[in-house]
């Protein structure tokens, strides 16, 4: 089967109990769109969808996946309008800000957690914290670069009992270090309790002007050629990484008269070397709480078969 | 041209592409996707996808300064396939203060953008403008390259898949036939397993380096020849 032929069988499955379609159809649309107009294709299939739910007067959470979701750990969601199946724990529950909103709160599995909201509309049965369930049929969301999942009216909802162990939403990257981004190498920090913050130019954000605590950092970038990835490395790992410690790094920058020398030091030890990195996300950023310099033998000839195959 | 892309903190950084020299070289076309000043130039690379910027390993193989009143460094950078043209002056200091101090030969990684410039003859030329010049091992070169041919693979794979729109322009400015660029990558490859035997031959590091960077500057006199770039 070809992939238009595929997402055009998925489409129709998708609609065939609310409007009258075949996927010939489906299939004519979709490769007018990819092959004329060189729309790409997942573009098109949103757009072809959309204009089913048009005609069928629908919203999109109305419309199941087509049952047989992918089961999904909650740390995998990295897409938007997705339909899946998870199996979870619930680790917290929130209070709904909004009247339409029955349940809103924290999904976990041993991938990490999101968040999940249910609907007064969707009439679910309300999950209790601390308890697991399978849940299927629910929709993936995407808010400013976080996901999270709706609940709605065909979820169904199974209580199981075997524990899950709720993970911290590791990620685990990989790439060439392509750049080491300014706020890296000997930084001083807020002094204040709680605050933490990196001072510009002797001054807090939220404080003013304070005598800050020196501290290490790294902020860079990984790049695989397919995608880029913000991480940072704290000071235990900006040791380990560079082999620079805090006290050496505050003699380089007395040396020196400029503490911008220890971070020129250490872009030369790590730009452009390939990294694999581990740890929580926290907004754009990996936190590396592991990562592993690359210096072995890469697969020459697992390439090669694949030159050979083309 | 503009410097807003590369600054920290920009909301999509461009992706650093793999390419060998020999594709690399033989592009010429350049586009923007907006109207803004500001909206980041891609070179198109033959088996169809833009370049914004490169990440290149290899041997750098002879640096000079080219500049009439200020310093203009130029760095040839040969990988198994042909040699990368890298210039960095007083807007590029890092990278050109890397290209005055390193000792050919030595394996470099390059964070850089792709430039073109027209020739004497009227031919396009493309370079690189350093971000970042750096030494690095020979493991992380043979890492670039199999990744690089990896990557120049999927691309190759890509290229006839319906709605590849880079492909489909790569295919009017530069003809359909990407099948050059799979001997281009299996080239690539090859050479790995001849440095490495090379490498298993001589014991001690420093004769490792030797023998590769005799083979590097054989490679990077055949390009040479053929090279058409102007010598300032």
């Amino acid at each position: 089967m070809t992939e238009l032929r595929t997402h055009a069988a998925e489409i129709t499955e998708q609609f065939s109990d609310h409007v009258d379609v075949t996927e010939d159809e489906v299939e004519s649309k979709l490769q007018q769109l990819v092959e004329e107009y060189q729309v790409p294709l997942d573009e098109a299939t949103r757009s072809v969808r959309n204009s089913y739910l048009e005609e069928a007067g629908i919203e999109r959470d109305d419309i199941s996946g087509g049952g047989g979701n992918e089961r999904v750990l909650v740390n995998e969601i990295n897409q938007d309008e997705q339909w899946v199946d998870l199996r979870v724990k619930l680790v917290d529950l929130w209070d709904p800000r909004s009247d339409s909103i029955s349940q809103v709160g924290l999904l976990g599995d041993e991938s990490g957690t999101i968040k999940f909201v249910a609907f007064k509309t969707s009439e679910l049965e309300q999950l209790a914290e601390g308890k697991r369930y399978e849940l299927s049929n629910v929709v993936t969301d995407e808010y400013e670069g976080t996901y999270s999942v709706k609940l709605n009216r065909t979820t169904t909802i199974t209580e199981i009992d075997e524990e899950i162990e709720v993970g911290d939403n590791s990620d685990t990257v990989e790439g060439a270090l392509v750049d080491v981004q300014s706020g890296s190498g000997l930084i001083k920090r807020c002094p204040e309790d709680d605050c933490t913050r990196v001072l510009q130019n002797g001054r807090c954000a939220e404080h003013g002007e304070v005598d800050g605590e020196f501290d290490l950092r790294i902020k860079a970038v990984l790049d695989d050629g397919q995608t880029v990835q913000d991480v940072i490395f704290n000071r235990e790992a900006t040791e380990e990484l560079t082999g620079i410690g805090l006290d050496e790094a505050k003699q380089l920058a007395k040396d020196a008269l400029d503490t911008t020398v220890v971070a020129d030091e250490m872009r030369a030890d790590i730009l452009g070397r390939y990294f694999t990195v581990t740890g929580p996300t926290l907004g754009r950023y990996v936190l590396a709480n592991e990562f592993d310099q690359h210096d072995g033998s890469a697969d020459a000839e697992r390439v090669l078969i694949k030159a050979r195959s083309i | 041209m503009s410097e807003a892309d590369s600054t920290d903190g920009d909301v999509s950084r461009e992706v650093a592409q793999r390419v060998f020299a020999a594709e690399f070289n033989d592009a010429s076309y350049t586009f923007k996707e907006s109207d803004d000043d500001r909206a980041p130039v891609y070179l198109l690379l033959p088996t169809g996808e833009r370049a914004n910027r490169i990440f290149v390993v290899g041997t750098l193989t002879e640096t000079e300064d080219v500049g009439e009143d200020n310093e203009y460094w130029r760095g040839r950078i040969v990988d198994p396939t042909g040699t990368f043209f890298v210039y960095a002056g007083q807007y590029q200091p890092d990278a050109a203060s890397a290209l005055r101090e390193l000792d050919p030969p030595a394996y470099v990684a390059v964070v850089g953008k792709p430039r073109t410039y027209e020739t004497d003859e009227g031919g396009i030329n493309v370079s690189v403008r350093p971000e970042s010049i750096t030494e690095v091992d020979a493991a992380t070169r043979d890492q670039w390259v199999v990744e690089t041919a990896d990557r120049t693979l999927d691309r190759i794979d890509a290229f006839d898949a319906a709605g590849n729109e880079y492909a489909r322009m790569a295919g009017d400015e530069y003809g359909d036939d990407v099948s050059k660029y799979t001997e281009t990558v299996v080239e690539g490859l090859e050479s790995l397993e001849t440095t490495d035997e090379l490498d298993g031959n001589v014991v001690a590091d420093t004769g490792g380096d030797r023998s590769d960077a005799t083979a590097d500057d054989a490679e990077g006199d055949a390009v040479d020849t053929a090279d058409p770039s102007p010598q300032p």
